[in-house]
């Protein structure tokens, strides 16, 4: 089942299978190692639930759920 | 024996050290050159470098510390420094003879990234892959000897923090110097490769290095790009655009450029990575899960922001004290030895306040620094930021705003080079405009004087709360308000061509290593006394000849005039009528026009005027005894409580410091900034005061 990782709840993992949009925030996160095939963990989320904070490619890395929407991943 | 000519035989090289943020990068650098190291700008951008030398074998060693970065994607000013030293276009750094790139071995994927477009660089090259520690806790294993041969490198496994490895470190450098061997072709992305060869055949005269011409290609409209696209025009940009439309097939090169690398590295992962069932550390894992826990973690948050106040008020004043008392001695003693006239005069009031002035900062923002730094070296800086970001959102910043706006309670200074993290030009703008507003330290010796003075320390609200604190509390927030507005204001001028983004690593919790907190406090308090310091000094010294020329006519040739015939007493009154509806008389407005540099120096102005000036009694009264009698020329008091609220509004808001309008000049190279900021704060002090003032006086 196909959602996006800004819809993922804490603890939750899953494959990223692909991008909503091709703009410059997705090439920044194919840079950090979001690439398709990638494990991808939702770790915690900040007080007000945004943004999230999310384990990829062997680290943690934090993202805002706007951003987060772009990322399809399959669970 | 002769040392000198011993010294000259050495053989001058150039390494450079690159590698990803949080890799431990600046410990290795450390491990490497001690304190043989200065801080340094990059010519012509505002990126920071560290510079140190390192003697070895028959080599000696110029080591330039490139400033971390995840990509040459070449957008962000960081990365694009990077690149330019790779091809040897930075005046003043030579191309290197080698690169040593520090590489994360417990996250050797994502380094791999930028490892690989080092490579691509084709300098000689050794790689340290850090951290090797940390693998046995983690289940990771790693095959040296297959990376190795994969990347056709040498490749030294150590650890920074321990010094393990530093020595094998070293002998690679030594080989790789003496030897050089050019890096294998790696064959990441053979058809980009393909383009970029196209492209640089065809301008082969124009003498563009193989990784300009690779940035340029892959990063559409990055700086790199930008600057290919001006000096070769138009057949440049036609047949980039052609070749880019052909291999992408509508895709962005860029996004086939990190997919392409990421396949790569996978497939080499494969053959020499393998990761266990990790031996969790019960410890770090509870303490991580309670930290992270919404609500404990933002109470540890409140309080650990709230221990750093403290400690950079409480544990600095005694010190401040303690410095401004042993300036005063001094002054004393200086004045008593060379006895009254000009030269003595200079040296007390001139020099050694001057001096004063400035190492009276150095408490607070030492202290304050020491924090920073011990933050960032956890971790816990980057919680911070994740935990801060929805709140500086409602400023229109990011989360990674807080940090330079932290750093701005001690001094607007290091929080406007604090922003150099921050990619984002809208973002990045905002906070440097945003900053001043902070209530810096330079700003508490005038509130603590105007509040102990004449604000009544009564308890209010059944005695839990004095009203001296409330007030300074008061002014805190409104520069906190101040600052929020301003950066809202930017935000949403520059609304928005591109929304601001926030991804930030969370780099694992790490034990600070002492040696290290203390080299970059050391660096990081010199660049302070450098950027800040001159001004401080220069402004001291000049306030005291505008206030003691031109030399009065009296028996004593050689006394300095009284005030109000000194220049400075003649400019403001000149300037005076301006500030009258602010309720200032001249002297006021004197001590305030002399602050205008260095609002600091308010207090020694209000000193020198009101002991200076004969008409007063003469006699050693401290400073507040004074203000509290002072009076207008009809007998009224003029430190009224509308009046002396209004003059706290004033510096609250008012941009009275050359430091910071130099270093807004700086980061944002231009004028246009720096003239804006200044008058817009001047015009809010100004009308803040005269709204206070006068409402105040009219309730009263």
């Amino acid at each position: 089942m196909n959602t996006t990782l800004a819809k993922m709840h804490v603890g939750q993992t899953g494959e990223i299978s692909g991008f909503h949009e091709s703009n410059r925030t997705v090439e920044n996160l194919l840079q950090m190692g979001l690439t398709e095939g990638s494990a991808i963990e939702i770790l915690r989320l900040a007080p007000s639930g945004d943004p999230i904070e999310c384990r990829v490619s062997g680290y943690s890395l934090s993202m805002r759920k706007a951003d987060a929407e772009l990322v399809i991943v399959t669970i | 024996m002769d040392f000198g000519t011993e010294k000259t035989a050495l053989d001058a090289k150039i390494v450079t050290t690159i590698g990803n943020p949080n890799t431990g990068k600046s410990t290795l650098f450390n491990r490497l050159t001690g304190l043989r190291q200065q801080v340094s700008n990059f010519p012509g951008v505002t990126v920071e470098y560290a510079k140190g030398r390192l003697a070895l074998e028959e080599f000696d060693l110029q080591i330039i510390d490139v400033p971390g970065t995840y990509s040459l994607t070449a957008q962000s000013p960081d990365e694009i420094v990077a690149v330019d030293v790779l091809q040897g276009a930075v005046p003043e750094i030579p191309l290197p003879d080698a690169v040593i790139i520090v590489i994360d071995s417990t996250n050797l994927r994502r380094n791999l990234f930028l490892c690989t477009q080092v490579l691509e660089a084709g300098i000689p090259a050794v790689i340290a892959l850090n951290m090797t520690d940390s693998l046995p806790a983690l289940g990771i294993e790693i095959n040296y000897p297959t990376l190795e041969e994969i990347l056709g490198i040498p490749l030294i496994p150590v650890s920074a923090s321990t010094g393990d490895g530093i020595a094998d470190l070293k002998t690679a450098v030594v080989n790789t110097l003496r030897k050089p061997t050019p890096n294998r072709d790696l064959a990441i992305c053979p058809d980009i490769d393909k383009a970029i060869e196209q492209l640089l055949s065809l301008f082969a005269k124009h003498q563009v290095s193989s990784i300009e011409m690779r940035r340029a290609f892959i990063d559409k409209d990055g700086l790199a790009d930008e600057r290919l696209t001006g000096r070769l025009g138009e057949p440049y940009s036609q047949l980039r655009d052609e070749l880019r439309s052909r291999l992408g097939k509508g895709r962005s090169i860029s996004a086939i450029e990190a997919r392409d690398r990421y396949s790569w590295i996978n497939a080499a992962l494969k053959k020499v990575q393998s990761v266990q069932d990790p031996n969790k550390n019960k410890a770090v894992e509870i303490l991580d899960r309670v930290l992270n826990q919404p609500l404990i973690g933002s109470l540890i948050f409140v309080l650990t922001m709230g221990a750093v106040f403290q400690a950079v008020f409480a544990w600095a004043s005694p010190l401040i004290e303690l410095i401004n008392l042993g300036v005063a001695a001094l002054s004393q003693a200086s004045s008593d030895y060379l006895g009254d006239g000009l030269i003595s005069s200079f040296v007390s009031n001139g020099f050694i306040s001057g001096v004063g002035s400035v190492i009276v900062f150095l408490p607070q923002i030492l202290i304050l620094f020491i924090f920073i730094i011990i933050l960032e070296d956890t971790g816990y800086m980057s919680r911070a930021a994740f935990l801060m970001d929805r709140v500086m959102r409602g400023m229109g910043l990011s989360g990674q705003a807080f940090i330079p706006m932290l750093s701005s309670f001690a001094c607007a200074v290091p929080g406007i080079m604090g922003t150099r993290i921050m990619a984002d030009r809208h973002d990045r703008l905002a906070t440097i405009l945003a900053a001043p507003f902070m209530t810096c330290s330079a700003r508490l010796p005038v509130y603590s004087l105007l509040i102990g003075t004449f604000i009544p320390n009564t308890h209010i609200f059944g005695g839990f709360i004095y009203l001296q604190g409330l007030t300074l509390l008061f002014l805190y927030l409104l520069g906190i308000v101040g600052g929020g507005i301003t950066a809202l204001i930017v935000s949403l001028l520059f609304w928005k061509r591109e929304k601001s983004t926030f991804l930030l690593e969370m780099p694992p919790y790490r034990l600070p290593k002492l040696s290290n907190v203390a080299i970059k406090l050391y660096g990081r308090a010199v660049v302070f006394l450098k950027r800040a310091g001159t001004i401080i000094f220069s402004v001291a010294v000049l306030v005291w000849v505008l206030a003691s020329f031109p030399m009065g006519n009296g028996t004593k040739t050689e006394m300095p005039p009284s005030i109000s015939q000194s220049y400075l007493g003649q400019m403001s009154k000149a300037v005076h009528p301006l500030f009258a509806p602010l309720g200032w008389d001249w002297k006021v407005t004197a001590a305030v026009i002399a602050s205008f540099p260095a609002r600091e120096v308010v207090i020694a102005a209000l000193a020198t005027i009101y002991a200076v000036d004969l008409s007063s009694d003469g006699k050693a009264t401290p400073l507040s005894e004074k203000i509290k009698n002072a009076m207008h020329e009809n007998g009224t008091k003029v430190y009224t409580i509308p009046m002396v609220l209004g003059l706290l509004v004033f510096y609250a808001l008012c941009l009275q410091c050359m430091a910071t309008v130099a270093v807004i000049r700086k980061e944002t190279e231009t004028w246009r900034w720096p003239i804006i900021s200044w008058v817009y704060m001047t015009a809010l002090g100004y009308g803040g005061a005269f709204l206070v003032y006068q409402v105040g006086t009219a309730m009263a």
